[in-house]
């Protein structure tokens, strides 16, 4: 398991985690939980017009938003097929006293925020082995940000047409 | 302080079987400095502890503290002693557990202390959140704790623990299930908002009552009254005055809940909790399964 393939911020997120030990990567995850940002005024408060994401052990909901990569506009859901080059816009809100959720999220979040939809849907399914939590959280936990992942990936493939699935 | 644990915080008029085996969130905040107790804490969410915690409570993490690495059991004699040592307890010591999710966890852990035969183990009533809603004390404060020798004890699997093949014997006495109805008539495999802890099969043990966790406790997370508990599992589940009792689960931790309940509060003098519960009983060949909300036949 290596850090190898990632996009730039996220292999730097990945070997963070790697280079400590058992102890301080929990550490490092209740860092970016901290760092989680608060959700923007259109979504705040709205979180039954987000996602829920029912993998997780508490309550986590999502948006993906798909930027036209010239105007810097969303694009509507029902524009038709985006293109790959479209710009993911990540936003997820998960409560303080979840902070293992909210950590993933966070790492999710700082990972992909930004990035052309190709690029995240690039992103191997693996990646939350990749941070090396395996004996310091239970594979339940790990799995939540696995179907995190997922959903991400979903929702970009479904804009993106034909051609194009979720790895 | 010289204060010593053997005053409980629960009333003695609260009419529970074991009122000093539960402790109630003041009990906590007046005994913090007290020599002998240790508070423990005892979460779903291992950061939790990291976020805020009573000033000088203890984490211990069920996952990678009392479950075996490797295999699917808890840790041994030595490292029990090990564990147990690590947070300053000492076979005299008074081991107060508390968490998130009304003490899901807190009751497994105190579960787990007293299969090592931990003499003194109590409960926080309401746990987490009720001392966070009281707006009590909380730090990110880690204490620093001196190692303490506990001595290497055996682990009783019989008296409080219930294996598959107990329960193949227990047919015929009653049996509890704690999960959600929609786990116990098997139109779901796994709890809700959990898909991954599934099974193969869905279902419960043939003859097992249907008592969902939560009923016994009041939505502040603390447990309901003697007066409620009796109805609910003497009467309604039929419990009457049996003297062995099992309870299950997914996994163990709901029912340790349940088993607190029956054996503390209740009194009932035997109760044993199968923690293999239906991650292990669903999964498994050729047992006896039943569906729907009867409660089956008695298996030949």
């Amino acid at each position: 398991m290596t850090a190898a393939g990632l996009p730039e911020t996220l292999r730097g997120i990945v070997e963070d985690f790697q280079s400590v030990p058992d102890p301080e990567k929990l550490e490092l995850l209740l860092e970016f939980s901290e760092e989680l940002p608060a959700l923007p005024e259109r979504y705040a408060g709205h979180e039954d017009e987000m996602e829920q994401v029912t993998e997780c052990q508490s309550p986590l909901f999502l948006a993906v938003e798909l930027h036209d990569p010239r105007s810097g506009q969303p694009q509507a859901p029902d524009a038709g097929p985006a293109s790959p080059d479209s710009i993911v816009r990540l936003f997820v809100s998960a409560p303080p006293e979840a902070p293992t959720s909210r950590g993933f999220a966070s790492v999710l979040a700082q990972g992909l925020d930004g990035l052309p939809a190709g690029t995240v849907l690039a992103v191997p399914a693996d990646l939350s082995s990749r941070l090396g939590l395996q004996k310091a959280l239970t594979p339940l936990r790990l799995r939540g940000m696995s179907a995190m992942l997922g959903r991400i990936k979903r929702n970009i493939s479904d804009r993106l047409g034909s051609g194009q699935t979720a790895g | 302080m010289t204060t010593t644990a053997d005053t409980a915080g629960i009333d003695k008029s609260s009419g529970y079987a074991h009122p000093d085996k539960l402790v109630s969130t003041q009990w906590v905040a007046d005994h913090l400095q007290d020599e002998n107790v240790v508070v423990l804490e005892s979460n779903e969410d291992t950061l939790l502890y990291s976020t805020g915690h009573i000033p000088g409570a203890r984490k211990i993490d069920w996952h990678t503290e009392l479950n075996d690495p490797v295999a699917r059991d808890f840790i041994g004699p030595e490292e029990f002693a090990r564990v147990a040592g690590s947070k300053g307890i000492t076979r005299d010591t008074t081991v107060v557990f508390y968490g998130d999710k009304s003490n899901w966890w807190a009751a497994y852990a105190l579960w787990v202390f007293t299969l090592y035969g931990h003499p003194d183990t109590r409960l926080m009533n309401g746990g987490r959140d009720k001392w966070i809603a009281e707006g009590r004390e909380t730090t990110k404060d880690v204490p620093q704790v001196a190692p303490v020798e506990y001595p290497v004890t055996e682990r009783d699997d019989t008296t409080e623990r219930a294996s598959r093949e107990d329960v193949l014997d227990h047919f015929g006495k009653p049996l509890i299930d704690v999960r959600s109805p929609l786990e116990y008539t098997g139109e779901v495999t796994h709890m809700d908002g959990y898909p991954q802890e599934g099974t193969l099969r869905g279902g419960h043990i043939p003859t097992a009552a249907s008592v969902p966790w939560a009923k016994a406790a009041n939505e502040d997370g603390t447990f309901k009254s003697r007066e409620e508990l009796e109805r609910i599992y003497k009467e309604d589940a039929g419990l009457g005055e049996s003297d062995d009792v099992v309870a299950y689960c997914r996994i163990g931790e709901r029912s340790s809940h349940t088993w607190f309940v029956l054996r503390h509060l209740l009194g009932y003098e035997k109760v044993r909790n199968y923690d293999g519960s239906w991650t292990e009983w669903g999964n498994s060949v050729r047992l006896p399964i039943a569906i729907g909300a009867d409660r089956g036949e008695l298996p030949r």
